[in-house]
């Protein structure tokens, strides 16, 4: 277990996710894709502040947690995410029957 | 003594004119239209007081000599300047175009009563004059250029003055192409001078500059500054003559003159009779220094002069249109013109210049005075009008032996004086040469006699044949539109007195102007005007001023023999013994006389093979393939990509949510691996 | 160490697998699933790199409260029988995202983050001490020359402090926005007129 080997995880997550949001039909699916990016994201912050962060830090050590920090916040966005994603899910289902994303075309030009 | 603001108001008074014409007159309408004419006459009044005080003072030995206003330093030595060049030629060109000018003012204020217009005429006539007092002012060769090509404008102008009529508009047409072909030359001579600037500049001198162009073609031994020479210099003179071929109707570039009558009459007279057509004249002449140094040039100059002198004399013969007859008659005379700048006559062609001014001003008068009354232009259906008008008549019959050179007519003395100096040469051409082209002249002398009564017995003598009435009837049994100036109109009977009045005085004029101005053989007229006063004048602008030579009565009478046996010709062929009727014996001339109808086919020539085969079907039809192909192709594809581009960002914009994050992320991607691989 | 190797590697396993689970499935309840799954394996990283709170919140939030939304927002809509399929953008996306990856993976490999660490330090040889240094633990803080009492803030201290102390207004901010999720969520799921 290395900071190289966590990062190429998150990467891999990452990319996983990024491609499920783009390439998924399903609203629902889409979102779970996200989440598998907010994952990502996270194990990088967290990594970084169990690698780099102490060697980086030149006067006070608040950022050695600085990375946990912002995992926190990440992960309460994401439940807020998750909140109004499902939210829209369901109105979207209530007026287009259906959630799939290739119907929900009505903004275009 | 003038001061500059005085002569500069010579040339702003007609511009003055001009733009209160155009800008508060014409808006007026039709109710303040006379006023226009007022306005023209006025300032052009002025003009020919103020230019008459120019020639008695100058004579009186005044130099004036002005410093140029700095308009623009092209280069060293290439200064664009506007100035006045007061010199001889100047002050006798400003008389002439003033005086020609404000006659025909006077003249068209009856002539053009009534057309609807009338101020857009004055207008025009306004800015020829301003363009012509310019041309013959400028001390700049660019400034002339400019004035030279204002003429060529305004001539366009009044030839298409009555525009809604197709041969109008494409007489118009003509003229201003063909002359533009002529001028390109000119051009070229001032490109060329250009690019030798800084030879110019070496010695101190500007390359645009009238007198400085003069003194560098002068050779260095002569005192000049010897700067073009040789080749260089034939090829200067003729660049320059091209543009004065084009302007003064030479051969080959004379076939837009007899087009040139469908403008008003008046116009005829003022423009392509007496004044712009002389610019090309006037151009030789400006550049008789440059050209009197290169023999070759002045042998093409001579040749060419002589050559258009005869062949425009032999259309004439043929021609039915009274107006073409003169026309084709002004081609000839600025021929005799040409002739003797180029056999080195320098004095003796600006006197022809003077006195051709006033005789062929006052016989286009009198052709649209015919007009008036006759309602047509065709001397076929004119006859018998001596009784009717007999004002015009005599008027005529004085210009038109004027024109032929009978003693002691103006052009007489001018006329004479041309042959006189052939005969004897100047040492500018060869012998040869200058006998080649008194032969020529002389037997343009014959057939001037002989055209010019031809059309004086047409016109008046015989049996009135129907006039515009006639014409209008035959041309409509022959299913042809009918020409240019042909009206039901016709009332026999002498033209208003705004008419004749200014043909009275240009009828004196082209009595007494060839002996008054330039008397010979005398010693003084009233002790006033010493012997030779006009063509010494001249001479005195010149650096080696070429003397007359002295009168000869052996010259005098041969060519008035000359002239008398053309008048006798025509008189046996039209009047005596039987009175022309209908038929013009000279269709009997078969071949030949179609030929000269025809106008030697050049007009064929040019319209129809050059234009029509070679430009329409070649020149023409490339470009419109690259203009349809290339160009078009061009801004199609412009068109197309634009067009793709838009559906390719409509693409973008489908709504469809994943597709927006996707090119972010794509754009994401892109930047960060080329900061990998750049970076 | 051959423990938290395998256990590592377990963990990256079941992570990656799950992953790919989840946006290939078809099936969306057991995508859904799958992704409860991949929470959990990555809550094991935590655990690895010393975030033990870090870890507990992750079960808590993402397994207990999120995986749990996304089974409910599942079941809740009928389209589930049509199941995960994918779009028309799936080439483009695909090679996007393999690009990135290509891309991330080359900077992580290829980057020498030790020299980070210099940034952050004296004097070379200080870096040599604390080159094996996992969290900040006392002894591992004393030795990279900070003074005694910043070693005792980072080793006494805890996220706790950091949140409600130096990052109280994000953290307040979060909080707002969370409420306003809450608001906007209900708003949107009650739907119009109801």
């Amino acid at each position: 277990m290395s900071l190289e080997s966590m990062l190429v995880i998150a990467a891999v997550l990452f990319c996983i996710g990024l491609y499920g949001a783009l390439a998924r039909k399903n609203f629902i699916a889409v979102l779970m894709s996200i989440e598998l990016m907010f994952n990502g994201v996270n194990l990088t912050l967290v990594a970084m502040g169990r690698w780099v962060a102490p060697y980086a830090v030149q006067e006070t050590l608040s950022a050695v947690l600085t990375g946990q920090v912002f995992a926190v916040f990440i992960i309460t966005v994401a439940a807020a995410e998750i909140a109004l994603g499902l939210g829209i899910v369901f109105a979207m289902f209530r007026t287009n029957e259906s959630v799939d994303l290739t119907d929900a075309a009505a903004m275009r030009h | 003594m003038l001061t500059e603001p005085l002569v500069w108001a010579i040339f702003l008074l007609p511009v003055a004119s001009f733009l209160l014409i155009g800008v508060v007159v014409r808006p007026l309408g039709p109710s303040m239209a006379k006023a226009a004419g007022y306005l023209t006459i006025l300032a052009l009044g002025i003009g020919f007081v103020l230019s008459l005080w120019l020639l008695r003072s100058s004579a009186h030995g005044v130099v004036y000599d002005f410093v140029p206003h700095l308009w623009l330093n092209l280069a060293p030595g290439a200064s664009i300047q506007m100035g006045l060049l007061l010199d001889p030629l100047t002050n006798v060109m400003l008389v002439v175009v003033t005086g020609v000018s404000l006659m025909v003012q006077i003249y068209s204020m009856a002539y053009m009563d009534g057309d609807e217009s009338f101020a857009r005429y004055y207008a025009y006539m306004s800015l020829f004059s301003a363009s012509m007092i310019g041309l013959v002012l400028a001390s700049n060769i660019v400034q002339m250029y400019a004035f030279w090509e204002l003429v060529g404008l305004s001539s366009y102008l009044l030839i298409g003055f009555w525009h809604e009529r197709p041969s109008a508009a494409a007489a118009a047409k003509k003229a201003f192409i063909i002359t533009r072909i002529g001028d390109v030359g000119f051009l070229l001579a001032i490109i060329f001078l250009f690019f030798r600037a800084d030879e110019f500049a070496a010695q101190g001198l500007n390359a645009l500059h009238i007198p400085d162009i003069w003194q560098a073609a002068a050779p260095l031994a002569a005192g000049g500054a010897g700067i073009v020479a040789g080749g260089a210099l034939l090829w200067l003179c003729l660049g320059l003559f091209a543009g004065a071929a084009g302007k003064s109707g030479q051969f080959p570039l004379h076939t837009w003159l007899p087009d040139a009558m469908e403008g008003p009459t008046p116009v005829s007279a003022l423009i392509h009779a007496a004044t712009m057509v002389a610019a090309g004249v006037f151009l030789v002449g400006r550049f008789f220094p440059v050209f009197s140094e290169s023999e070759g040039a002045m042998m093409v100059v001579a040749l060419i002069g002589a050559f258009t002198a005869v062949f425009a004399a032999t259309m004439g013969l043929a021609a039915n249109d009274i107006k073409r007859v003169m026309a084709y008659s002004t081609v000839s005379q600025l021929g005799y013109m040409m002739a003797a700048l180029g056999i080195g006559a320098y004095n003796a062609a600006l006197f022809h210049l003077f006195t051709h001014a006033f005789f062929k001003a006052l016989l286009f008068l009198g052709a649209g005075s015919v007009n008036h009354s006759a309602g047509t232009f065709n001397m076929m259906y004119m006859g018998g009008l001596r009784k009717a008008m007999p004002f015009t008549y005599w008027l005529t019959v004085i210009g038109a032996l004027s024109l032929v050179g009978i003693f002691p007519l103006a052009g007489f003395w001018s006329k004479d004086e041309i042959l006189l100096e052939a005969w004897l040469g100047t040492g500018a051409v060869p012998t040869t040469v200058s006998l080649l082209v008194f032969l020529m002249l002389l037997a343009g002398v014959l057939l001037t006699a002989f055209y010019s009564f031809r059309m004086v017995h047409l016109t008046f003598h015989g049996e009135f044949r129907g006039g515009g009435e006639q014409e209008l009837h035959d041309c409509e049994e022959a299913g042809q539109p009918a020409p240019t100036g042909v009206s039901h109109h016709v009332h026999l009977g002498e033209s208003p007195w705004f008419m004749v009045g200014p043909m009275v005085f240009l009828g004196v004029s082209a009595v007494v102007a060839g002996w008054i101005a330039n008397p010979i053989g005398v010693k003084s007229i009233f002790g006033l005007i010493p012997s030779h006063w006009l063509t010494e004048y001249f001479a005195s602008g010149l650096y080696d001023g070429h003397h007359a030579p002295p009168f000869s009565i052996a010259m005098a009478v041969i060519s008035n023999v000359v002239a008398l046996a053309g008048i006798g010709l025509a008189v046996l062929t039209y009047m005596w013994p039987r009175p022309f009727t209908n038929n013009d014996p000279l269709t009997k001339g078969g071949v030949v006389h179609t030929l000269l109808a025809q106008r030697y086919y050049l007009d064929h020539l040019y319209e129809g093979l050059i234009v029509g085969r070679v430009f329409y079907r070649i020149v023409a039809a490339i470009t419109d393939w690259v203009d349809r192909n290339i160009v078009d192709g061009i801004v199609g594809l412009v068109g197309w990509i634009s067009r793709n581009i838009g559906g390719l960002i409509a693409l973008a914009q489908n709504g469809q949510v994943q597709t927006y994050p996707l090119v972010a992320a794509a754009g994401g991607v892109v930047i960060i691996v080329l900061y990998l691989i750049l970076g | 160490m051959w423990f938290e190797q395998v256990v590592f590697w377990a963990l990256a396993v079941v992570a990656i697998g799950g992953a790919v689970g989840v946006v290939m499935v078809r099936d969306l309840f057991r995508a859904a699933l799958l992704l409860a799954t991949v929470f959990v394996a990555v809550g094991g990283f935590y655990v690895m790199m010393n975030a033990e709170f870090l870890a507990v919140v992750q079960i808590l939030i993402y397994v207990g409260a999120i995986a749990v939304l996304f089974i409910f927002g599942v079941m809740l809509t009928r389209d589930v029988r049509q199941g995960n399929t994918p779009n028309r953008l799936q080439i483009p996306a695909a090679l996007v995202s393999v690009l990135l990856l290509a891309a991330m993976l080359f900077t992580a490999v290829t980057t020498d983050w030790t020299t980070l660490a210099g940034l952050g330090l004296e004097s070379q040889s200080q870096i040599a001490q604390t080159q094996a240094v996992g969290i900040p633990d006392a002894s591992s803080l004393a030795a990279s020359g900070l003074s005694a009492q910043e070693v005792e803030s980072i080793a006494g201290g805890g996220l706790a402090d950091l949140l409600i102390g130096e990052f109280v207004l994000p953290f307040e901010a979060v909080s707002l926005l969370l409420l306003a999720a809450a608001i906007g969520g209900l708003a949107l799921a009650r739907g119009r007129g109801r």
